[in-house]
């Protein structure tokens, strides 16, 4: 169903501010949240698409009141199930642009079937997983990302559980589109969400974002301009893994184990490995997804990016296969259908 | 049984004429009993009987054959006249297995046929039915007239030309069985021998077998002299028309495509398998070519919330379950109610709580209806009555939904899910439209702005210049937060007011009798037929007995206070310990009184009847 004709309409020119609400932003200042909010503005803007086609559903937490300073349809649920909600969105009307913005509580926690659900069905939904480390509305409890041993109010003694890594979770669900950014790096962002908003299929964008009241120091090591390139790898698609301040060092697999290498005495970059996004087969996004800080430089950027059929096309391609082989759906003859009998 | 018996020309087995018989096939849960039944039943039908059916199969798939756990039974009633119910007692009982004879054994009438299979009464399958003597040689089975058939055996001499594996060959004994009951009541097998054909076109030796099995087990009949009679239903006086059986399910699913596209709609429906409700996911996935759009989510609360998303972006959106996947659904049915979304919820309900009974029927869902989610939060609630009405009360529940904007919950049962009534097939003419208007105009849009029935505006995304944001939170007006205590207070009281003005846009209760009388049966859901027969029957000795059944429980329609003070007694059978006695009692002050039972089956009609007498009798007792 088509709900308005965009095609007869000249495409919008839309400015960031355009897709500000009359709202007043309440996250507390600093809060990594306000630059996810002013990429995603820009990368809009800047797509040609009307407003009222995009509808961005989240769940409940910080990150969750994402769509009341968007200027476009929303809809702030229940904790955890945005992506279900998206899915119903997106099946209901495929020609809508479908966000969901969640976090690490709301996603992967409460949410967590549904994350790995909607990835492995492919729907064309964007995911923006807020990742902080912690609960923030609920002030201050360890999150199921939260390091092994961090201390909180729900954990004065340490926490005992393993942290989820959300790539790793993305790719085991399949996912078509996996990518990392960082809310200090406000270039990587616009590329990472604007190459989430052209995917076809569920895009999914992991931010690291920083909750300056109760877990400031989580992504200290890639917040600072100046130590950003030695603690990070960006992931460029083609091109040999090279990074630091002087671009000295690579990462180059030995066996199958990745590691750091210096350039130059005997180490040449075509040695090093060599970023493949498109790769039908998850094996190097997924080691990529294991590098981490300070043992490795943590990647950034699009870790996986594949083509592949949506759920939303391969339901009207049901359909319309249906509608071919059967005929389109008449209910006279369906209440006529089976045996029947007269009686007079 | 009313009957009138005349020889037959030939001088063989006498045929009876009766009025109505219950039959029930019963055997292991692999010996394709529901198969035997199905058939029996589409038979009757299409002969011009009015037939009702109960099926009764167990929780396991396949259960260890021959033991008591893995029996599987089919249970029809045919009539020469309307009949309500699949009967409360068994006139013959088709028994494939001593663990089989011994589950139903107690529901058959003195005096009624007991065909048993004796090739599956050895000393093994007597230990697992945990017969501690063959009840074929201990005079247990004397007041029955019992036919010993070694059904198996028969059934392998009949297919033993077409060279199948032993295994396939006694796989068509249930064909053997139907064919002997077909000649028992004087039924043509053209119907099966058609529907073999049909099914097993592809299969020649599968379709070969069944037919000869079949024919062989009338042919038995025919010729064993081991039946002193035979019966004859003659065809029933049905509202004339063209009929064809539907199963609750079947018709639940064929109303919500009829709801959608009398609204020109997309049908989504999303679901999470359950039993009993499986089936209306079934049915509707296989009519894509309707522009049925079905999401098999990944557990009920995704089925519920996709709902919601496909509510939002315009679609008639419903989902289907059962007791504990309710359970599940019920905060996202409160954020329905908050963010004032068109839906429906269908629970066909079972045994519970928790896993319960899960293929066996129970009433016991309603306070989880109606009461069933965090603070304030009224949903209206309907419920069918029968299988066939099933298809009126989807059309309903979609007609409520979208005008007053709200999710709607529609209550059946496993009995009437599964069970199967002959149905008036209609012709699209005669169904309702269901309008349905989306906002347009960005100048008067409010998100929370209502019409003259409370009803917040429908407009969805993809309309220029409508963006907004709905959401958990309590809003205001214009669709913002709001935490203001007067705003809260006019919110909860607007939502509560618009679900009560329903009570307005339903019919009046109608009342089966007379207006007034000494004893008001109140029913409401699948006790529809036992109800009204047990109360037909009261009225035919004279008694002052009235019966209503509710479809509406919220609200509850607005003469029902003066229905239930125009009797003296009120007396509420449910498939519960007492839940819309509890609400009536709450509601309208009147003293009634419970009957309930909870053993994972319908009410018999006797049980009723017996409970109208008993309360009949104490207020008798109570007079001066």
């Amino acid at each position: 169903m088509s709900v308005s004709d965009s095609a007869s309409r000249p495409l919008p020119v839309l400015k960031p501010k355009d897709f500000a609400t009359d709202q007043e932003v309440r996250w507390c200042p600093g809060c990594g949240d306000y630059s996810i909010l002013a990429q995603t503005r820009k990368v809009l803007a800047e797509a040609g698409v009307p407003r009222e086609k995009y509808v961005f559903v989240s769940g409940i937490g910080c990150s969750s009141r994402f769509p009341y300073y968007m200027e476009t349809y929303g809809f702030h649920s229940i904790h955890g199930r945005a992506p279900a909600i998206a899915t119903g969105v997106k099946i209901a009307n495929p020609d809508l642009q479908v966000w969901v913005a969640t976090g690490d509580g709301d996603g992967l926690s409460i949410g967590g079937n549904h994350f790995i659900h909607v990835m492995r069905r492919n729907v064309g939904l964007k995911i923006l997983l807020f990742n902080n480390r912690i609960y923030g509305l609920t002030k201050g409890q360890y999150s199921p990302t939260s390091e092994f041993g961090k201390r909180t109010k729900s954990s004065p003694f340490g926490s005992i559980d393993n942290p989820i890594n959300p790539i790793c979770m993305a790719i085991a669900a399949e996912a078509t589109f996996v990518a990392r950014t960082i809310d200090a790096d406000v270039k990587g962002m616009v590329d990472v969400v604007r190459r989430a908003a052209e995917h076809k299929g569920t895009a999914f964008v992991e931010i690291y974002q920083d909750c300056n009241v109760y877990n400031h120091d989580a992504f200290h090591f890639a917040n600072d301009k100046a130590t950003r390139p030695d603690n990070t790898l960006c992931l460029e698609h083609g091109k040999p893994m090279i990074f630091g301040k002087d671009r000295d060092r690579g990462i180059r697999l030995n066996g199958t184990h990745p590691v750091v290498v210096e350039l130059g005495k005997g180490v040449e970059a075509d040695g090093l490995l060599i970023h493949d996004e498109r790769a039908p087969e998850p094996t190097l996004a997924y080691l990529l997804s294991r590098m981490h800080w300070p043992e490795f430089p943590e990647p950034m950027g699009v870790f996986r990016a594949i083509e592949a059929d949506t759920y939303e096309d391969l339901l009207d391609r049901q359909i319309h296969a249906a509608r071919e082989r059967l005929g389109a759906g008449d209910l006279e003859r369906l209440f006529n259908s089976g045996e029947k009998w007269e009686v007079k | 049984m009313t009957s009138n018996t005349t020889g037959r020309p030939d001088g063989t087995a006498k045929v009876e004429q009766v009025r109505s018989a219950t039959i029930r096939f019963a055997g292991d849960s692999g010996d394709g009993m529901q198969l035997a039944g199905t058939q029996f039943t589409n038979t009757s039908a299409i002969f011009g009987n009015d037939v009702a059916t109960l099926p009764d199969y167990p929780a396991e798939i396949r259960a260890p054959a021959g033991t008591l756990a893995g029996v599987s039974g089919f249970q029809i009633n045919i009539s020469d006249e309307d009949i309500y119910t699949p009967g409360d007692r068994v006139d013959a009982l088709i028994a494939m297995n001593p663990a089989a004879l011994k589950a139903n054994v107690k529901d058959l009438m003195d005096g009624g046929h007991l065909i048993l299979n004796t090739d599956e009464f050895t000393t093994a399958n007597l230990a697992k039915a945990r017969y501690a003597s063959n009840p074929l040689e201990d005079g247990s089975l004397e007041h029955f007239r019992v036919c010993q058939v070694p059904i198996t055996s028969h059934t392998i001499d009949a297919v033993k030309d077409l060279g199948l594996a032993r295994r396939d060959a006694e796989r068509c004994k249930n064909f053997y069985a139907l064919g002997l009951v077909c000649w028992l009541y004087d039924r043509p097998l053209e119907p099966t021998l058609d529907w073999i054909r049909d099914k097993f076109s592809s299969r020649t030796e599968i379709l070969g077998a069944n037919s000869l099995a079949l024919r062989a087990g009338y042919n038995f009949g025919e010729t064993a002299e081991m039946f002193a009679v035979r019966f004859r239903v003659e065809p029933a006086s049905l509202p004339p028309g063209t009929y064809r059986n539907l199963t609750g399910n079947q018709a639940m699913a064929m109303g919500l495509a009829t709801a959608a596209i009398r609204a020109d709609k997309t049908l989504f429906y999303a679901s999470y398998p359950i039993t009993p409700a499986s089936d209306i996911l079934h049915e509707l996935a296989a009519m894509k070519h309707f522009g049925v759009k079905t999401f098999q989510a990944e557990d009920e609360i995704a089925a519920m919330t996709a709902v919601l998303g496909a509510s939002f972006a315009g679609a008639l959106a419903v989902t289907g379950t059962s007791g504990p996947g309710m359970a599940l659904k019920q905060e996202a049915i409160g954020l329905g109610v908050m963010a004032e979304l068109p839906c429906v919820i269908v629970n066909v309900q079972r045994g519970g709580p928790s896993t319960g009974l899960p293929t066996k029927t129970e009433q016991a869902d309603l306070w989880q209806a109606v009461l069933g989610r965090n603070s304030e939060c009224p949903v209206p609630v309907l419920a069918a009555s029968s299988a066939s009405d099933c298809f009126d009360t989807a059309i309903e529940a979609f007609r409520i939904a979208v005008k007053y904007m709200t999710p709607v919950i529609l209550l059946t049962d496993g009995y009437i899910g599964n069970s199967s009534e002959p149905w008036r097939i209609r012709s699209v003419d005669e169904l309702p439209t269901i309008e349905i208007h989306h906002w347009t105009d960005p100048t008067t849009f409010k998100p929370y702005l209502r019409n003259e029935f409370g009803s917040r505006p429908w407009a969805i995304p993809g309309t220029p210049g409508l963006q907004h944001r709905i959401g958990g939170l309590e809003k205001d007006v214009d669709g913002n937060v709001c935490y203001e205590p007067e705003n809260h207070q006019r919110m909860v009281n607007e939502r509560q007011s618009k679900v009560d003005g329903i009570a307005t846009d339903i019919p009046d209760q109608d009342v089966h009798g007379d207006a007034t009388g000494d004893l008001l049966v109140v029913g409401w859901g699948g006790t529809y037929g036992a109800i009204t027969a047990a109360v037909n029957r009261v009225r035919a000795q004279g008694k002052r007995v009235s019966s209503i059944h509710l479809r509406y429980l919220r609200p509850m329609p607005r003469n029902l206070g003066t229905v239930l003070r125009s009797f003296k007694r009120i007396l509420v059978p449910e498939l519960n310990l007492g839940q819309l006695l509890l609400l009536l009692r709450g509601d309208y002050l009147v003293d009634a009184t419970g009957l309930n039972k909870v053993q994972g089956k319908p009410f018999l009609v006797s049980e009723i009847e017996d409970g109208i007498n008993k309360t009949l009798a104490q207020a008798g007792g109570e007079q001066p």
